[in-house]
This record gives C-alpha cells, sequence and structure tokens, in this order.
C-alpha cells in the first residue's frame, strides 16, 4: 500500500515539474504581466506632484512624460492607456514601494546611477529624460552664476535624492561652506525656500523649471546656467522578471523611435500600408515582435495611437506648459540631440 | 496533572503561533530578498555617508560613515527630546497649578490653553510654528538686535557664543558647589531633627551656587567673552550671520510645538494629581499651622506626586517618539537623517528601519525605567 502511495506521489510530482516548465517554455509570460492582466491595470509609482512629469489635475486626472510611460505600458499590455492605477510616492519612499511589489513600474523623475540599478534590487530600463542638477535663486539677488556663491549660504532641497550628494560634491570642491536645508516633500521645499529660509534651491533642473511655476511670483526667481552633474531620469522596474523589465523598456522605445519615423497617434493606422519595413514592424503591419514578451502583435500600435511618440508627449506635457520649451539633449539623435534608442526588430 | 497540562497547552500553543508568525515574515523577508538580489548585513555604516547634514551637535560632514551620520541624528533627536521634556514639564506644572487658580481669569486662561493645544494635530501645530509663525519673521537684514547681541530671524535665532578661559576650574567650582550645597542640606536635617532649628537651606543654596563660581572669576583666572554674530552679506539681497552660535529655525519650531503640545497633558496629570490629594489633609496641615507654602511643598506635593508621575512618564514618552514628525520641517532627526537619507542612499530598508526602531524603543524603555525609580523612591514606604 504505502510503496503505491509513493510511487504516486512522485508521478504527480514529475508531471507538475514538467507541466510548471512546458508552460514556462510555451507562452513566456512574465509573472508581473499575469498579474496585470488579472488586476486590470498596471501600478505605477508617480512623483507627489512635478508639473510636466508626473502631476494630478483637480479631477485626479495624471500627466506628464513619466505618467505617458505608464500608460504606454497599459495600453500595450492591457489595450487601454487609461488602465493604470497611479500611486503618488516621496523620493524616500518610492524605491521601498518598488521593491516590496507595491507598484510594478516606478517612473519618478529618477536618476539612474549605478548604486541603485546594482545595489537595491532594481533594474533600469532606459532614460526618457536627460536631465542636470541646477541652482535657482532670486532673481533681484544679483547672482547670475554659481561662481558667485559665498560662504555661508543654505540650500533647500528633498532628502532621499542623488541632489543631496551632488550638492556636497558641488560646494566641497570648491571649498564653500553652506547650510543643507533637506525636506521630505517637494512642497515643502518651494514654500521654503519662497520665504526666504534659503538662498538657493537646487535639484534637477526640469524640477527647478517645474516647481517655479508653483512659486507665489515665478519671475522672481531664476534657474542659473551651470549644470552640475547628469541626471539621467528614468522608469524602473523590480529585479528578477527579465520579461517585465523588457516590456517596459521596449514601450518607451517604441515612443521615440515612432518619433524618428514621424509616426503619429494620428497617422499611425495610415502607416500600415507604409513601404518602410521598420515602419511596418512597429505598427504591427510586420513581423511578430509581440510574441516575444508575451503580447499580440499591435501592442506597439496601440502605445503609438493612444499616448502617441515621445515628440508629442514631449511637446503636450513640458513643451506647450512652459515648462522647458526648449528639447535640449530630449531631441533625436538624427536633430542634434542624445535620444538613440535600439532598434524595434 | 490534567489541570497543570490544561494550564500548559494553550501557552504552548501561543508560542507556537508567535514563533509561527515570526518565522513565516522572516522567510518571506529573506526570499524575497534572495530573488531580487538583495543582500542583508550591516557592513554600510562604516561606509562613508557622502551628504551633509545641517545642523549636528558632533563634528560631521560626508566624509564620516553612516554610523557617525547614525549617531548625529540620535543626538539631535535627544536635544529635541530633552529640551522639549525641560519645557513641557515646567510650563505643564504652571498651567496645572493656575487651572486651580481661585482667580476666575487665571483658571479660565488656563483650561482655555490646554483644550486649544491639546485639541489641534501635533503635526498641523508643527507646520504652523514652522511655516506661518516662523516665517512671519525678519529677513538677516531687517532683524533688529534683541538686548543688542540676540538675532531672531527667517534664517535661525543667533545668539553670541561664550568663549571660556580655564573652563575647567569653573566646573570644579560648580562641583564643589554641590557638595557643599549636599552637606549643608544634611546637616540642616540634623539640626532640625535634634534642635528643631531651620535653617533657610534655600537660599543658603543659591548663595553657594552663584559666589563659588564667582570666585573662580575673580581669582581663579576663569574668565569668559562673547563672539557676537555679525551679519554678512552674501549677494545684493541675501544675508546670513557670522560667527556666534545660530540655533536654525527648525529645531525652534518643532522644540516650540512639542512643549506647547505636551505641557498641556502634562498640566493635566499636574491638576489630577493635586485634586486627588484630598482637602482634609490640606486643612489638617493648616490646622497646625503651617504656612500655605509649607502646606504644598511638605504635604500636598510628596502626595501629589505619587499620582503624577506614571502618567507623565507617558506623556515624556510620547513628546520623544512624537519627534520624528521632525522629518516634515526639514530638523535633521534621527528619522530624517539615518530612516530618511542614509536609508535612500544605501537601500537597506530593513536593517535602517530595525536599528531606528530599536533605537527609539531603548530611548523609550531608558525614560521609562528612570522614572519608575524615581516614582518607586517617592512612593509610600510602609514600615
Amino acid at each position: 500500500m504505502f510503496k503505491y502511495i509513493k510511487q504516486l506521489t512522485s508521478f504527480v510530482a514529475m508531471v507538475a515539474v514538467l507541466f510548471a516548465f512546458s508552460t514556462e517554455a510555451m507562452a513566456k509570460k512574465s509573472k508581473t504581466l499575469k498579474n496585470t492582466q488579472k488586476k486590470g491595470f498596471v501600478r505605477c509609482g508617480v512623483s507627489q506632484g512635478l508639473p510636466g512629469f508626473s502631476n494630478a489635475d483637480a479631477s485626479g486626472n495624471w500627466t506628464g512624460v513619466d505618467v505617458d510611460v505608464c500608460r504606454a505600458v497599459a495600453a500595450a499590455t492591457l489595450g487601454d492607456a487609461n488602465k493604470v492605477k497611479f500611486t503618488p510616492l516621496s523620493a524616500k519612499e518610492r524605491f521601498t514601494a518598488l521593491t516590496s511589489g507595491e507598484i510594478d513600474i516606478l517612473s519618478r523623475n529618477t536618476t539612474w546611477t549605478l548604486s541603485r540599478d546594482a545595489d537595491i534590487g532594481l533594474t533600469f530600463v532606459g532614460v526618457n529624460f536627460y536631465d542636470g542638477q541646477g541652482f535657482m535663486v532670486r532673481k533681484n539677488s544679483g547672482i547670475t552664476s554659481v561662481n558667485q556663491f559665498k560662504n555661508g549660504i543654505s540650500a533647500c532641497t528633498n532628502i532621499g535624492t542623488t541632489t543631496e550628494l551632488n550638492m556636497r560634491d558641488f560646494f566641497n570642491s570648491r571649498g564653500i561652506s553652506y547650510e543643507p536645508v533637506a525636506f521630505e516633500k517637494a512642497d515643502e521645499v518651494v514654500a521654503a525656500y519662497d520665504s526666504g529660509r534659503c538662498d538657493t534651491y537646487t535639484t534637477d533642473k526640469s524640477g527647478l523649471a517645474a516647481q517655479r511655476t508653483k512659486m507665489q511670483n515665478p519671475d522672481e526667481h531664476i534657474v542659473l546656467p551651470e549644470t552640475i552633474s547628469k541626471e539621467p531620469l528614468g522608469p524602473v522596474v523590480r529585479q528578477g522578471d527579465s520579461v517585465w523589465e523588457d516590456i517596459v523598456r521596449w514601450s518607451l522605445n517604441v515612443m521615440i523611435e515612432a518619433e524618428e519615423y514621424g509616426i503619429t497617434s494620428a497617422n499611425a493606422d495610415s502607416m500600415k500600408n507604409s513601404e518602410n519595413p521598420a515602419i511596418k514592424r512597429l505598427v504591427g503591419a510586420e513581423g511578430e515582435l509581440g510574441a516575444a514578451f508575451g503580447l499580440d502583435n499591435e501592442w506597439s500600435l496601440r502605445i503609438i495611437k493612444q499616448v502617441g511618440n515621445y515628440g508629442e508627449s514631449y511637446k503636450r506635457n513640458i513643451a506647450d506648459t512652459g515648462i522647458l520649451p526648449d528639447r535640449g539633449p530630449n531631441q533625436l539623435w538624427t536633430k542634434g540631440g542624445i535620444l538613440y534608442v535600439p532598434p524595434a526588430r | 496533572m490534567n489541570a497543570k497540562i490544561r494550564k500548559i497547552i494553550p501557552q504552548i500553543l501561543t508560542l507556537a503561533v508567535v514563533a509561527l508568525i515570526f518565522g513565516f515574515f522572516t522567510i518571506n523577508a529573506q526570499t524575497n530578498m534572495e530573488n531580487r538580489g538583495i543582500e542583508f548585513g550591516y557592513g554600510f555604516l562604516t561606509q562613508e555617508s557622502s551628504f551633509d547634514v545641517q545642523f549636528s551637535l558632533i563634528e560631521y560632514d560626508g566624509s564620516h560613515s553612516y554610523a557617525r551620520a547614525y549617531l548625529v541624528g540620535l543626538l539631535n533627536t535627544l536635544l529635541v527630546a530633552f529640551i522639549g521634556i525641560i519645557i513641557s514639564t515646567v510650563l505643564g506644572v504652571v498651567i496645572g497649578i493656575a487651572r486651580l487658580s481661585p482667580n476666575y481669569l487665571i483658571e479660565r486662561t488656563a483650561a482655555f490653553y490646554v483644550e486649544f493645544f491639546r485639541n489641534i494635530p501635533l503635526l498641523l501645530q508643527i507646520f504652523f510654528w514652522y511655516f506661518a509663525a516662523l516665517r512671519a519673521l525678519p529677513l538677516p537684514q531687517d532683524a533688529d538686535a534683541i538686548l543688542g547681541v540676540f538675532f531672531l530671524t527667517i534664517k535661525g535665532l543667533f545668539v553670541p557664543r561664550f568663549v571660556w578661559e580655564n573652563l575647567d576650574i569653573f566646573f570644579y567650582s560648580i562641583l564643589a558647589a554641590f557638595i557643599s550645597i549636599i552637606v549643608i542640606k544634611n546637616y540642616a536635617k540634623k539640626l532640625q531633627e535634634n534642635e528643631g532649628k531651620q535653617l533657610p537651606v534655600l537660599s543658603i543654596s543659591f548663595g553657594l551656587f552663584i559666589i563659588l563660581p564667582l570666585i573662580t572669576f575673580l581669582i581663579g583666572g576663569v574668565s569668559l567673552s562673547f563672539e557676537i554674530p555679525v551679519i554678512k552679506q552674501l549677494s545684493t539681497t541675501s544675508f546670513v550671520y557670522e560667527g556666534g552660535l545660530g540655533i536654525p529655525p527648525e529645531l525652534i519650531a518643532l522644540t516650540l510645538a512639542l512643549a506647547l503640545y505636551t505641557a498641556t497633558f502634562i498640566a493635566e496629570c499636574v491638576r489630577a494629581g493635586i485634586q486627588g490629594v484630598s482637602k482634609g489633609q490640606k486643612e489638617a496641615a493648616a490646622s497646625i499651622g503651617l504656612t500655605p507654602n509649607q502646606v504644598l511643598k511638605l504635604v500636598i506635593m510628596p502626595q501629589a506626586l505619587r499620582i503624577i508621575i506614571p502618567p507623565t512618564t507617558n506623556q515624556y514618552l510620547n513628546l520623544t517618539k512624537n519627534s520624528s514628525l521632525a522629518a516634515a520641517i526639514a530638523y535633521p532627526d534621527l528619522v530624517l537623517v539615518f530612516a530618511g537619507t542614509a536609508l535612500m542612499q544605501t537601500g537597506r530598508a530593513i536593517e535602517i528601519v530595525s536599528i531606528t526602531m530599536f533605537t527609539y524603543l531603548s530611548i523609550s524603555l531608558s525614560i521609562s525605567i528612570l522614572m519608575n525609580w524615581y516614582n518607586k523612591r517617592i512612593a509610600i514606604t510602609e514600615k
């Protein structure tokens, strides 16, 4: 009797193992993708309000270039760009929320650094905004360059950001003593700087430009021309789900490549008849690109149709809102910028 | 035998459940961390922190280790707790006694104070003192000198710094003053027990406390000078004070909010304690000819303290724990520096949060032990 039970269990176990392997091999589906499709929405971590990047309006609609990355993933995986649940996170909370599984994508103007990528269970999938740290001062202070900073200057910033580290490197290398005043929330940094607690406000230049719009009198402040660091900002995912990582990476890449080939939300459908095979692949008229992620073939078409290409997203969120009308480095490589993505093929 | 087993079984079951829950969470955390390639360890504490802190009691900058940054945060937390406890106790006792005043105006004012500050959320009060009250302060260049040497500005309170010479001799004189006060106190006690005479111990103590250190100034070579803060121009419109001692507005706002809030609870403890002593005690004490001050000091307070101490201990613990709200207004306490910046820079969430929790637990238990010891000391000793 016992012998049979033993045999039976080992047989069942073997079948189970085989089954597990075969399903793994057949549909190369990511666990995160499966959960996302089961829930019916993409769980996306964003900032607590940074105009142009991720900002909620009065009725709770999120807009911004960071938001558009999550919307693109939703369009690709769920067929509807609006199926995203946004979770506003402070700089301090963001990585814990991602590693603990509270969100599946962190798209929150986050700087890609070695230690973050390698050390704490995160994977950066790309760059959706090339930025650098700068300083904002009051116009009437007469300061026009960081070279005019003197000992005893007080600088407001956020805690838990690369900003804090860059600031130290900057002031240290110049031998200037300074008073760092670091808040947890961006709104409090702005309030403190605006009221005169600090002589300068330092963070990523895009952030400065965006926060300036929140000041009582935006015209009274200027952003100094110097950039003291490299801040490549991009979406982050948890380590350990390489398929999901690929989905997010290529959702972003598709947006950038669509701009390169001149595919917009308006002309995407008609592009199916294009002569160019690269364009046909991007709109799903040729090739089987989606199968690699366990998605259908129209995933990239949906991204372009529902969210638009990178240029459209930039124009809608950052240029037209007056935050940074000039695209600077965030221009396609073909037009003198540094946006260059691997080919989608 | 049966009864014994029946008693033990629930205990074992409880223990097993507790162990299971802990085991589950530990294993869960371990597997998840392993899956995501996160390593567990406290080795990061010796690494260079590479971030600066606004305000520190010990020497610190970014070239020191994370362990040093932890110490900076801890000391800043203890500083706020220490000042907060002192101010809230003094204020609480005064308000508590005022609530029992026969004077209608004093009693109502105290009652209003208690009800007002007790019923507004603490975080809101901290924001109020920081953003509303302190922001109303002048910019450094517009600040008027208070008593010629203090400058209260939006960038903080700038006070003269003491510059000592032969500070050690001064310390010894204070020590000597303390010892002689204890000797005199014992002598006064004996004198009263043996001969019924009373010495004005308090005035003598005060005298000693002032005269002895004063002598060191005159003949001991101790000297004290002040370094007065001087305004310095940073740019056309921004100024700051140099020299002297700068107390950041974040510290002032936090301490103020914590002290004012906690004082209301301590005031209620004090009032309850005094009211808890029956009226007959007071009348009896008065009837044997004690003065009102003596009644309060010798009869009412010793009994009231027994009621006051335990709930007040709670308030001290609350104040210490509430000081972690500092993160909201950029005061670099343990939570902001260590569980904030250090956690973000290293990504060691479990390690850092566990250290921080353990630290707060230790602080709270220490305060608890101290207050329990004091409570025991003043409790009625049955003979």
